[in-house]
Parts: C-alpha cells; structure tokens; sequence
C-alpha cells in the first residue's frame, strides 16, 4: 500500500507522516511539489509546515503547485488524502475542503497536547476509530482556526462532515471547535492537529495518531 | 569612487575614520603597518568588524586559552574550539555538533527580529560543520517580570525565537526563563543549537586548492545588519548615500529552511570542499576566515554579488549581515552539480571568487582592486588585550551579608504559605507560556523536551542513540562568587543531562558580562573563565567553543555575571531515559546527595526578600561526577528522576507531582525550612519501586551518594509530615497563574 507523501518547499512534517506512513505498515512514498507525477500512490498525505513561507497566506501558493493539479484530480477520483495543519490549509485553498483557516484568537503560535474526540469514523482516515473516541495528539499552529459561514457550518455537521472536535479548551478560536472536516465522499479529511506525532510511545504523548494511518491502509484495500 | 588600493597608495596622508569605527589609535597604527600602506575604506570597513570584540575575542581571549589549555583527556572530540562549532563523537559512527550563542543586544533594539536572527545564526554555525540541525534550545533572562519593559521585550523574544525556529522545522526542547532586575535594559537572549553528522561527513571551514571556486548561496544581500560601516559609507564617501542603515538584521526562515535542505543535499553529494555561514561581519568574516584557514589565498569578485539593493556600496557589501546565505568552496568539475542542486531548491548561487596561492586575499570591485590584504591579519591575528581587573571594592561586603539573619517560616502553616509564594514566582513558575509557542515534536525525535531537566532527542532511529542537552546559568550566584558560580552553572546542565540517564559528555558556553573596559566586570569575567575551565577539567567534559558577550551594561552598572553553559550527554538508547515526573503510585521516594543549609543566592532569599547576598552554594565536583555515575546505573531502576536546584527540595518534589497529577508524601528532617528550600548542589530526586529500592540504596553506597528516604507517592496533594498538606490543584493554579497573569 503505497501512501505518498508531498514535500513542498518549506514543508516540515513531512518526515514523520512518511514515518507514521511506515510505523502503520505502508509504503511511504514522496512526491516533490514540482512534480505532477503521483507514482502511482494509493492516497496522499499533505503534510505540516510552512509551504512557501506561507507567504501571502498559508497554502495560498502551495495551491498552484504542478503537483496539486494532480491532486486534487486524484482526491475527486476518490484517492484517500488527508491534509494535516498547513495540508488542511492547502485543501481549503484547493477549494477541495469548505472553509478556511485563520490566524489563532489569541495572535500565538500554540504546541500542546490536544484532546480531541472523533465525531465521523467512517471516512478513509478514520474508519479504525469510534464514534465519540476521545484521542490526545500533538497540536501546532499559528493559523488554525477554523471558519466558514453558518450555513457551511450547518451543512457540515448536518452531513457528519466533522470529523474531529476540540475537547475543553478552544485552542485557536476554531469555529464550534472544528479540529477537521471531510468532503462529502469522505475520502478527503483536513485536520488542525497532528496524528503523525502520535504514533510512538518514545516521541508522541500517545500512540492515538496511529489509527488515521492504519485507518487509510484498510480503506484502500477494501475499496 | 570607490578607493582602490592604489589610491591608498597615492594618497598616504588622507583621514580615515577609524576612530567612528571602533578601532583604536594603536589599532589603526597596526594596520597600516601590515599593510605597509594606509586601508582603503573597504579594508578599514573590513579590519574594523573583524577586530571588534564580538568577532576578535580580543579582550577575553588570554582568558579563554584556558579551555584548551586545561582541556581534560577525552577521545570524544573530533573538532575542537575554533571551528564554527565543536563535534563530539557520540559513537556508532555518529558525531554531533552544538554551540551556544548570545544575541542579546539586537534583541533588546528589536525583541522579534533579534531573538528570530540569533536562531538563524546559529543554525547556520551547525549547518556549515556538514551536520544536519536537529533541535534548539533558549536560555532566556528579563528583566523583573512585571516591568514594562519587560512586556515589551518578552513577547517579542518569544514570538521571534518560535515564529523563527518553528518555521524552519526544528523542535525546541529547552532553554530557561529567569527574570532579575539586572537584566533590565539588558535581555540575555541566547540561542543553541544541536546537530548531527556522520563522522565521514564533517565539513570545515577550509579554503584549500588552487583554482577551486567561491560560491556564495542563498538569500540576497541587502542593507541590514551594516552597523557602524554605515559611518564609513556617509561620512567619508557618499554625503547623499542612504541614511545609516537599521543595524538589526531581518530574518526570513522560510529562505533558511530551503537553504537547510539544499546544503543537506550538497553534503550527501560530496559536493562541498569547505564551507562557511555568513554571519557576524558578513562577507568580511567568510572570506577571511575561509582564506586564512585554507592553505592558500583567494580572489573575489564583489561585483558579482547578487544585491537586494543596487546602490549598496562596496564597504557595505563587505559588511552588511544579511542573513540566510552562506559560502562553500566548490572544485570547478562539481559546480554544475552544486548549481543543480541549489537551482532544485530555487536558491540562488553565484560564483564569487577563487581559491589562489597568492596567500592574499584580494577583493576586486569593477576591475580594480579594492582589498588586498593577509588573511590570517584579518580573521586570526587581530589585537590581544589583557585588561586591567581588580576585585570589586563591594565583593567583600556583598558575601558578608549573610542570609542568615532574614526572618524563616518555622511553623506547618508559614512553610505551606512560603511554598505557595515561590510556587508562583516568575523565576519559579510554570514556563508553558513561553514554551507553548515552540514546537517541539517537528522531526518526530523529541523524546524529552522542557519542562524535562533536560531536552533529550533521538539522532538513530534503528539504533535508538541519541543526546540529551541542558543549560544553565545563575546570575546571583555567580556575582557572589564568580569562580564558584560558573562551577555551579557547569554542575546544574552536567547533573540536568545525568539524571536523564545520559552520560555527560561535551560543554560549550555563552559569557554574558558587563564591560571588558571595567576592571570589576573584568574580574568577574576571568574568574568565571578559571572556575569554569577547572570545573570542566575536573568533570572530564571538555568546553568545545561558544560564545562572549560583553557590554551587557546600561551605564556603569552590568548584569549580573552570567555564564551560560550547556551540557551535551549520550544515552546509547533513549528508549530508557528517566523523565522528571512521578509516574506511579506507592513508589519510594528518596533524596540523592547532601543537603547543608545554603541560601545565599537562593529563590527564596531573592523572592521573599529581595536579598542577593552572602556565599552561594558549595561545589562539590567531586559529588557530582559520583551522582553522574550512580545516575547512569540507574535507567530500568528508577521511574522518575528530577534534580534539585532553584526553589530547593520543595520545588522539586512540586514539578515531579505536577508533571502527571501524581502527589507524594514525604517525612523531612528536623529542620523543615532548609530541607525544604536551602539549594546545596548535587542533588537528585528519584522514585523507585519499593522492590527495587534496595538496589538504589546498593549502588549509591557503592558510589558514596548520601541517600535519605524521604516518603511515597500517591495521592493528590503534596504532605509533608506534621507540617503541611497542598492539595495539587492549589499548587498547580498557583504554578500556572503567573506568566499568562502577566502577559496575557
């Protein structure tokens, strides 16, 4: 199973998805921003960081990478992809997830230990969870918040379309604390925290990350 | 019209304003003597920086020789001081290279910008020894936390060191935050950096090989960071030239993540002969030192400067500290491999030069030569002073006013109520506020980071080798014993990175003092540099480079001495580091080391008394280096380990409990107030399963550590026996409350 991992230039995560790819028993594979070749992956993962400085707005100019025009191609075929942090940014400016991501309320980068609980586990990323599982995973960020007018908002919970909420303390002003979302198909997840840093006991506060990842695997095998 | 050497030639007799630039009449003297001419305006501009005393050491170096020359016998360093940054072997074919620097004052002119540049500085330093970084740390100190200034500067520091070290993708995994009014007016804002290399794959900052070429890469060079030379530009050359220059650099990661990931390239391809970041001093610094290291000499063409500015001048191409660039030395059969490689990474690269045999290095500007000068005058040879010091006439009476005589808590309910008062001191309180806005999980190798005793991280995946990194510095201590408070800030990272289990192995330090040209502060300076040479010799951790700082002043009145140092240790599996905190309930929890009643230069004695007097407390080295060692015997034995220093006993059980919500109940000897906050060195905490308590009490006999059982974990306050009982959540509010209180 083959799960690719995009590096743009300024990418930082990039490392440990490829890592959390191959902890869960896939094939990591990396795609290079320039590149409009998928090699023939079985989802993507578009990680965290700073793509382009995040220059004029995060994932504004990683949008326009020759490699998301595959991308986005691949996800409305139906592709397993999940955008995590500044990947979440990317899909919201790829127009391939609804709303936006804003500069944190309180104006300041934040890193913690994020409770969260998964309100949709039948997406490609989340199908190894249930339904109101509480989960602890590493959460950074300097534009997370979470927007979209109401009736997006409606929509999305009307549909199940969020598919993880912050526990207790709204870390970055997220709207009704929308940690991710999905596309109505569900194989397309943005989320603000980072499964990818969980999925050691030595590294991570837990192992809770690593079922996105053995999530996407068993997916794309039944699909 | 830019002077050329043959102007200088012809007009010997011309003023120069070398006084504007900081050198000295016997200075100039000097260098027109070298030259057997007077500069041209770019060599003045040249000699002036690379003889200040940021890049000369030129005041502390006779002080300094002392790290080499009581250099303890060790194998594990594979390159010493003088290199960009020391490499310690760390074995498995691993070695790893880390320093320490300041960036106080550029931080105290512009918080965000200058925190945000020191970072980037030093990840360069690391960059340019062929090692890949891997984690930053940053000891911090403000003035009084409620101070405005201090408002204004924090904040910034903060955002600059995170918005800059978070963007490159670097974890931050420690550092310190201390406030002291002698720091008002005066942040020490250093930056560390570690990183890792292949032994095969060390690089240095060589020049060598007729014919090979000089390539400048990275960010563009522009107006920043120009300082004094902007004195030279307007006054002497160009009265309608731009006004002087910000003197602060502006950072920008993004450039400096690309450029990580491009020389990382670089590097795997073998591409690189020598290589050197541009920092302080810029242009100036990289070519001389790459030439005076290099077995040759070197030709430049600074007209092929990529500029940002068009009408920057050539003394300001020279100096300006634009960051994000850096200089390797290429053989001409690999250089469209190196422009490949750079060109993926849409980092722009330019020949700028080539190594000759001419043993000059000579700077052309639009076909004539505007420098042409020595190297090793430049980078290497520049003045030595040995200034006047003279013990401080207060010193005397300072370690005579005794804590001794301050009122102490005596009963259950004042030693409970003094608690609850340092808990939430700003010296002593939970740092969440500043450490939440670094990442520290970024590469996936954190395995401990602050609030830890140490930041520990893996470099082997496959093979579960890794570092453990702590430092410390205490200002108070040292201004009432220099000698000892450098000894003492050397014991705290040396006991921090043990009780991680990791074997202490490597230092490297940041000086920050007041004025070199006040014989008290120099004093202080060379007694920090004795003690702490003698400390590092005694606990066979050899100092591999880092930094001075001086003129931390405002007026007549310096900082209090502040010796930084860091501790660089090996855990050959970090899979069995020991964390800070209580992880079960029902365990044993015992004292390592002795305690004697020490309170000079304490928390206490500063928090509730406003006191800074008497002697600190005693270093005992030898004590140390046996804790050390017990330590290292213990990972698999003891389930929590957490050293004793600022706040004393009392804080350290407070972070073991908070760290996971475990409390503990503890028995003290009679009496409680200096068990409990008297800060005596080289001690530790640990928690041991009862059945395996016995094996503690073994191993420290056997390596002579006094070992008090002090009680049991459990529950979900702090009680300590007859006298007081604080449940966790009164001291948790009260540990957290303080730093969002005061900068929201």
């Amino acid at each position: 199973m083959r799960v690719g991992v995009v590096t743009f230039p300024g990418s930082l995560d990039d490392v440990d998805a490829r890592r959390a790819v191959a902890v869960a028993g896939g094939e990591p594979m990396r795609l290079w921003h320039a590149d409009e070749d998928l090699r023939y992956v079985d989802a993507v993962v578009l990680p965290g960081g700073f793509s382009y400085g995040d220059y004029l707005r995060a994932g504004a100019i990683a949008r326009f990478a020759p490699v998301m025009s595959s991308v986005v191609q691949a996800a409305r075929g139906g592709t397993p992809v999940l955008g995590i942090c500044n990947g979440f940014q990317v899909l919201c400016e790829s127009h391939l997830l609804p709303g936006a991501l804003i500069r944190n309320d309180h104006r300041k980068f934040v890193c913690r230990d994020q409770e969260l609980v998964i309100e949709n586990s039948t997406t490609a990323w989340t199908g190894g969870y249930a339904a109101g599982q509480h989960l602890v995973v590493p959460l950074k960020n300097g534009e997370g918040g979470y927007v979209a007018d109401d009736v997006t908002l409606d929509r999305l919970e009307g549909e199940g379309r969020v598919v993880a909420r912050y526990v207790g303390q709204n870390p970055n002003g997220s709207y009704r604390s929308i940690a991710g979302v999905s596309n109505e198909r569900g194989n397309v997840v943005g989320l603000m925290p980072h499964p990818e840093h969980a999925v050691e006991e030595l590294t991570g506060p837990t192992t809770d990350g690593l079922a996105f990842f053995t999530s996407v695997l068993r997916a794309t095998v039944d699909a | 019209m830019t002077e050329t050497v043959k102007d200088a030639e012809a007009t010997p007799d011309v003023e120069q304003p070398y006084r504007e630039l900081g050198l000295k009449d016997d200075e100039y003297a000097r260098i027109r003597d070298i030259l057997g001419r007077r500069p041209t305006s770019s060599e003045l501009a040249m000699y002036s920086v690379m003889w200040s005393e940021h890049c000369s050491y030129k005041s502390s170096k006779v002080h300094l020789r002392q790290f080499g020359e009581k250099q303890p016998p060790t194998d594990a360093l594979l390159v010493g001081i003088g290199e960009n940054a020391g490499v310690v072997d760390i074995g498995q074919g691993w070695a790893v290279t880390f320093k320490i620097e300041s960036h106080n004052h550029p931080s105290y002119v512009e918080p965000y910008q200058g925190a945000a540049t020191g970072v980037g500085g030093i990840v360069r330093d690391i960059m340019s020894m062929g090692a890949r970084p891997v984690a930053v740390m940053d000891p911090l100190r403000f003035g009084p936390a409620d101070a405005a200034d201090t408002r204004r500067v924090l904040p910034g520091v903060v955002a600059g060191i995170g918005g800059y070290g978070n963007c490159l993708g670097l974890p931050n995994i420690g550092g310190e935050v201390v406030f002291d009014p002698s720091y008002a007016g005066n942040p020490l804002v250093n930056a560390l950096c570690v990183g890792a290399v292949r032994h095969e794959d060390i690089k240095l900052a060589h020049a060598s090989g007729a014919g090979n070429l000089v390539v400048l890469f990275g960010a563009s060079t522009g107006g920043d960071g120009i300082g004094g030379v902007s004195v030279l530009a307007s006054e002497t050359f160009d009265e309608h030239g731009p006004a002087k220059r910000p003197s602060v650099q502006v950072g920008d990661p993004f450039m400096e993540k690309v450029l990580i990931e491009c020389c990382l390239e670089l590097f795997a391809a073998d591409l690189v002969v020598g290589i050197q970041d541009l920092g302080g001093a810029g242009l100036s610094c990289a070519t001389s030192e790459l030439a005076s290291s290099g077995d040759g000499g070197m030709r430049v063409w600074l007209d092929r400067v990529p500029l940002r500015d068009a009408t920057l001048r050539p003394e300001e191409i020279l100096m300006s500290e634009s960051q994000e660039r850096m200089c390797a030395v290429v053989t001409p059969d690999r250089l469209d491999a190196f422009l490949d490689i750079c060109a993926r990474w849409d980092v722009q690269a330019t020949v700028i030069g080539e190594v000759d045999d001419s043993r000059r290095l000579t700077v052309e500007w639009q076909g004539t030569v505007i420098v042409d000068v020595p190297p090793r005058t430049v980078a290497h040879e520049g003045p030595v002073y040995e200034r006047p010091l003279a013990r401080p006439t207060w010193q005397d009476a300072l370690q005579a006013d005794d804590p001794s005589s301050l009122p102490r808590p005596t009963t259950g309910e004042e030693l409970r109520a003094t608690l609850l008062d340092l808990v939430g001191s700003p010296n002593l309180a939970d740092k969440s506020w500043v450490t939440d806005q670094y990442d520290r999980y970024v590469l996936g190798n954190t395995v401990l980071a602050q609030p830890d005793d140490a930041g520990v991280v893996r470099v082997d995946e496959a093979t579960h080798l890794g570092v453990a990194l702590a430092t410390d510095g205490n200002g108070r201590f040292t201004k009432l014993d220099p000698y000892a408070g450098a000894q003492l800030a050397l014991s705290e990272a040396y006991r921090n990175v043990a009780v991680t289990g990791a074997r202490p192995l490597a230092v490297t330090d940041c000086l920050n003092f007041g004025s070199p040209e006040d014989p008290a502060v120099m004093w202080q300076f060379a007694e920090a540099a004795r003690g702490l040479a003698d400390a590092c010799l005694a606990l066979g951790v050899p100092v591999t480079g880092g930094n001075v700082s001086f003129y931390n002043q405002t007026g007549d009145v310096a900082i209090n001495p502040t010796p930084v140092v860091g501790v660089l240790g090996v855990l050959d599996d970090v899979r069995r580091r020991i964390p800070m905190g209580f992880s079960a309930e029902g365990e044993v929890v015992l004292l390592l080391g002795a305690t004697r009643e020490e309170l000079g230069g304490s928390e206490w004695a500063h928090h509730m008394h406003g006191h800074l007097g008497g002697r600190p407390p005693a270093v005992d080295l030898a004590a140390e280096r046996e804790l050390a060692t017990l330590m290292a015997a213990l990972p698999g034995v003891v389930t929590a380990a957490h050293d004793v220093s600022d706040g004393g006993l009392a804080m350290t059980l407070v972070e073991m409990a908070l760290r996971r919500g475990i409390g503990a109940a503890v028995a003290l000897p009679d009496d409680a107030f200096v068990a409990l906050f008297s800060e005596s060195a080289a001690r530790a905490v640990v928690s041991v399963p009862s059945d395996l308590v016995a094996d503690v009490e073994r191993l420290a006999s056997s390596y002579a550590v006094p070992l008090t059982t002090l009680g049991t974990t459990g529950g979900s306050t702090l009680a300590v026996d007859g006298l007081f009982e604080i449940p966790l959540d009164e001291l948790r509010s009260a540990w957290q409350g303080t730093l969002p209180a005061l900068f929201g």
